[in-house]
């Protein structure tokens, strides 16, 4: 009867981290990178004071946003921003499935998945903007910069998802296929497309959904696209328009993926 | 039915004609609107410079080797302001997101009719806006520096993070949160007990995920002027030195990779 | 007639899956594999085909060597084995047609079937093997539409359309019920009559074994410790094979059973789990 003469036992719920010596370490660790960022991140408050009064102005210039002055400008821009994108979009999946294909482990010999990896993770480590910058020095300023730089993003972004979704497709499937006798190429068309083909088609809508984004920041560089005017825009201080670029910006993404979620929906 | 009867054998296609001549239709309409778009391209295209980009691009990478590593002190600086904005800029967006997500999430929302569309509202705006634009906003508000970084990387997050928490709140196992309803728990202790430990998991991928895409985001942001190491490239793109942009290029794609692998690795020891 | 001389197989991880393991199959032969998870079971039919690349030793069928085949001529060699895999394996977002007639794919050329433009004779077989497993009017319904015992016959009837001398037959019950399990295993064993077709069948449930094959084969850790008749599967025998237990009750079963439909749910040790060879197998 011992336990008794105990004192009621305690109970408090055990950490997340089993180490006491690494939970410490970790948290004055985020503590002192913490302090240090803050620390070294200068604010000129004086500067955000005087700004705010534009900000103020800018969100202002929504209601209502000026549609008309610029309009020509604006819908030469949004036109161009949505061949980039539609072009873009076609050429960086044609060029990425092969590349996706060699980036597979389960696919492709050593070094043809090491080489297809390469070209991922270079294109995949460039921003849009770097990668513009460079094509415009390149070939010249326009909108064919601008669709030469989202079909490389797109290589990086559709053929490391297409990769990764082959190293993922059920292995029973496909040895079953193999075991027919059927070449590779039957092989790819019987075992692979159909396993991988209902997501592909989502990402390469949603990489279409992010083509367009991003075709309205190539402008700022030289890219063409609806990316200049808005940088026009706020260079003129014509938070209207910006607004107004801003809304289509908006309703168009909104409707290509509402438009994305039915397809996905029907290729399930 | 693709299976038809002929002369007492059995046909099989693999459609049937309508729907097959309905998805040639389809091909022959993406073409031709893809076709149309390259036509409205190569109308602005200057082919002859299009042409000439070989030796611009030969030109180019003759005069970027070798990097020069000597600059690679004046790059701490801008790296480390790079990274402070990616993490605080995804630490600010968390803090935003996680109202949003709840006010977003069908199960959670508190107003169907008013605060859920708001939420989505702002949930899109936030992801269609890119981070450089709101850069490009923010910079005109408060001014040039690593503060409006922060900001625009947080802004540009919000959607991203809370569209994807509010899916995994929707995802939830709801007959784990009618357990602890059933106890007679309020509203703040069933949130606690019946609903943030199913999406604990989510958030912490989430988060990461995020800051590896905002380190990558906040390499440009000094393009227009809101700090980190964006700045840099941008004075040595103007300055025509080359060979100190290369060495930009270079640590960028090291400080990605980096950043990549921790955030798998990171990934990995939550899942 | 299939001949396996002397077969290894070590893993990269330095597993020996099989230890020289020598086997003669006569045509239209069934026999049926038997032994204990990680016994090899798996990697042995595996080898047959080479989706498994053997160590060494040698696979025969009717005299062409298997094991020495380059890429090509080992395509051609595969159409002449169907094989029939554990949890079915059927391509779950192509219709039953498609799957079946993916059992063409060593005949016809790339384009005929990425167009899915197959001769008529295929289609013609296609639809006389789905009218024998009793499958007619599933034809366009797609895989994963399909109950367990359905896929099976699929993945049946892919196998025979590639008019195999013989059939690889890998765990075909161990995600079915027993009703179902015992009509599958009756269904592969008239099919194989019919044809003249061998097949080796890698079973986990021995009552099954019993039952349906003319020749046992025991497998324990990559050798092969019991080769006979169904009748000579004693309570010693079944030990050399899976170690110590009560073999009583199994084998008067087997006795009594004479494949009543209502089957007794005597399976406890067939657990579907995949095995680590299988596992291995499937990399």
């Amino acid at each position: 009867m011992a336990e008794i003469s105990l004192p009621s036992r305690r109970w408090k719920k055990p950490p997340f981290i089993k180490s006491a010596r690494l939970r410490w370490a970790l948290g004055i660790g985020a503590a002192v990178y913490l302090a240090l960022a803050f620390g070294t991140m200068e604010v000129n408050w004086g500067r955000v004071a005087e700004g705010l009064p534009r900000g103020i102005n800018f969100v202002a210039a929504f209601f209502p946003p000026d549609f008309v002055t610029r309009w020509d400008e604006i819908a030469d821009g949004i036109y161009e921003s949505l061949w980039m994108t539609v072009t873009s979009t076609v050429v960086g999946i044609a060029l990425s499935i092969p590349i996706g294909l060699g980036a597979a482990r389960n696919l492709a010999p050593r070094p043809v998945y090491l080489f297809c990896r390469g070209i991922l993770a270079v294109s995949r480590s460039f921003q849009e903007i770097i990668l513009a910058i460079f094509f415009v020095k390149l070939f010249g300023f326009g909108p064919f910069a601008g669709f030469v730089t989202l079909s490389v993003a797109t290589i990086g972004f559709y053929g490391k998802l297409l990769a990764e979704d082959i190293e993922d497709m059920d292995p029973g499937q496909a040895e079953a296929v193999r075991a027919t006798g059927a070449s590779w190429f039957q092989w790819l068309n019987y075992a692979v497309q159909p396993q991988v083909m209902p997501r592909m088609i989502g990402l390469g809508l949603y990489r279409f959904d992010i083509n367009f984004r991003e075709s309205a920041v190539v402008g700022i560089v030289g890219g063409g696209g609806i990316g200049a005017t808005l940088n026009t825009a706020f260079d003129r201080y014509e938070f209207e328009s910006a607004a107004a670029i801003l809304l289509i910006i908006i309703a168009i993404v909104m409707a290509v993926e509402y438009t994305s979620g039915y397809v996905r929906k029907w290729v399930q | 039915m693709p299976v038809l009867q002929a002369d007492g054998r059995k046909i099989w296609q693999r459609r049937e004609r309508g729907k097959q001549l309905a998805i040639w239709g389809g091909w022959l309409i993406a073409t031709a609107i893809f076709v149309y778009c390259w036509q409205l391209i190569s109308e602005k295209t200057t082919w002859f410079f299009v042409l000439d980009a070989h030796v611009q691009a030969a030109d180019l990478a003759e005069r970027m080797v070798p990097p020069k590593f000597s600059y690679m002190e004046q790059l701490w600086q801008p790296l480390w302001d790079t990274i402070n904005i990616a993490t605080l800029g995804t630490l600010l967006a968390l803090v935003l997101a996680v109202p949003v997500a709840f006010c977003a999430a069908r199960n959670t929302t508190p107003s169907r009719a008013f605060v859920r569309p708001v939420a989505l509202f702002i949930i899109v705006s936030s992801r269609s806006i890119n981070s450089l634009i709101w850069a490009l906003m923010l910079v005109a508000i408060v001014g040039p520096g690593v503060f409006a970084g922060v900001i625009a990387i947080g802004l540009r997050s919000i959607g991203f993070c809370a569209k994807l928490l509010y899916e995994a709140i929707e995802e939830i196992d709801e007959t784990q949160v009618e357990a602890v309803t059933a106890t007679g728990a309020s509203g703040p202790q069933v949130l606690s007990y019946g609903i943030v430990p199913q999406i604990m998991p989510a958030f912490a991928g989430i988060s990461v995920f995020r800051w590896d895409i905002n380190i990558r985001e906040s390499t440009v942001l000094g393009l227009v002027g809101a700090g980190g190491i964006g700045l840099q490239l941008n004075a040595s793109i103007l300055s025509l030195a080359w060979t100190e942009v290369s060495l930009i290029l270079i640590v960028i794609i090291c400080t990605v990779i980096l950043s990549e692998w921790v955030s798998a690795k990171v990934r990995h020891a939550i899942i | 007639m299939l001949r396996v001389v002397d077969l290894i197989k070590q893993y990269r991880t330095g597993d020996r899956a099989l230890k020289g393991v020598s086997l003669d199959v006569p045509d239209g032969q069934v026999m049926a594999l038997i032994g204990p998870s990680g016994a090899g079971k798996s990697t042995l039919i595996r080898c047959v085909n080479r989706l498994v690349e053997p160590t060494s030793g040698q696979i025969l069928l009717n005299d062409l060597p298997i094991n020495k085949l380059s890429q090509a001529q080992l395509r051609r060699a595969r159409r002449s084995m169907g094989m029939i895999f554990q949890e079915y394996a059927l391509v779950e977002r192509l219709s039953v047609m498609e799957n079946v007639l993916s059992g063409r794919l060593g005949y016809v050329g790339f384009w005929r079937s990425y167009t899915r433009k197959f001769p008529q004779s295929d289609i013609d077989a296609a639809f006389d093997l789905l009218d024998r497993v009793g499958l007619a009017d599933m034809v366009d319904k797609r895989a994963d539409e399909l109950s367990g015992g359905q896929r099976q016959r699929v993945g049946i009837c892919r196998a025979l359309i590639q008019h195999p001398e013989l059939l690889l037959v890998d765990e075909p019950t161990a995600s079915l019920d027993p009703k179902t399990s015992r009509q599958i295993m009756r269904l592969i064993c008239e099919l194989c009559k019919e044809r003249g077709l061998s097949a080796i069948i890698n079973i986990h449930d021995v009552m099954l074994a019993q039952m349906f094959a003319e020749r046992i084969v025991g497998l324990r850790l990559g050798e092969i410790v019991y080769d006979g008749p169904p009748e000579g599967l004693t309570a010693e025998a079944l030990t050399d094979i899976y170690g110590e237990e009560d073999w009583t009750a199994t084998i008067r079963n087997a006795d009594e059973d004479d494949g009543g439909e209502e089957a007794v749910d005597d399976q406890d040790y067939a657990a579907p789990t995949p095995d680590r060879d299988r596992l291995a197998g499937m990399t």
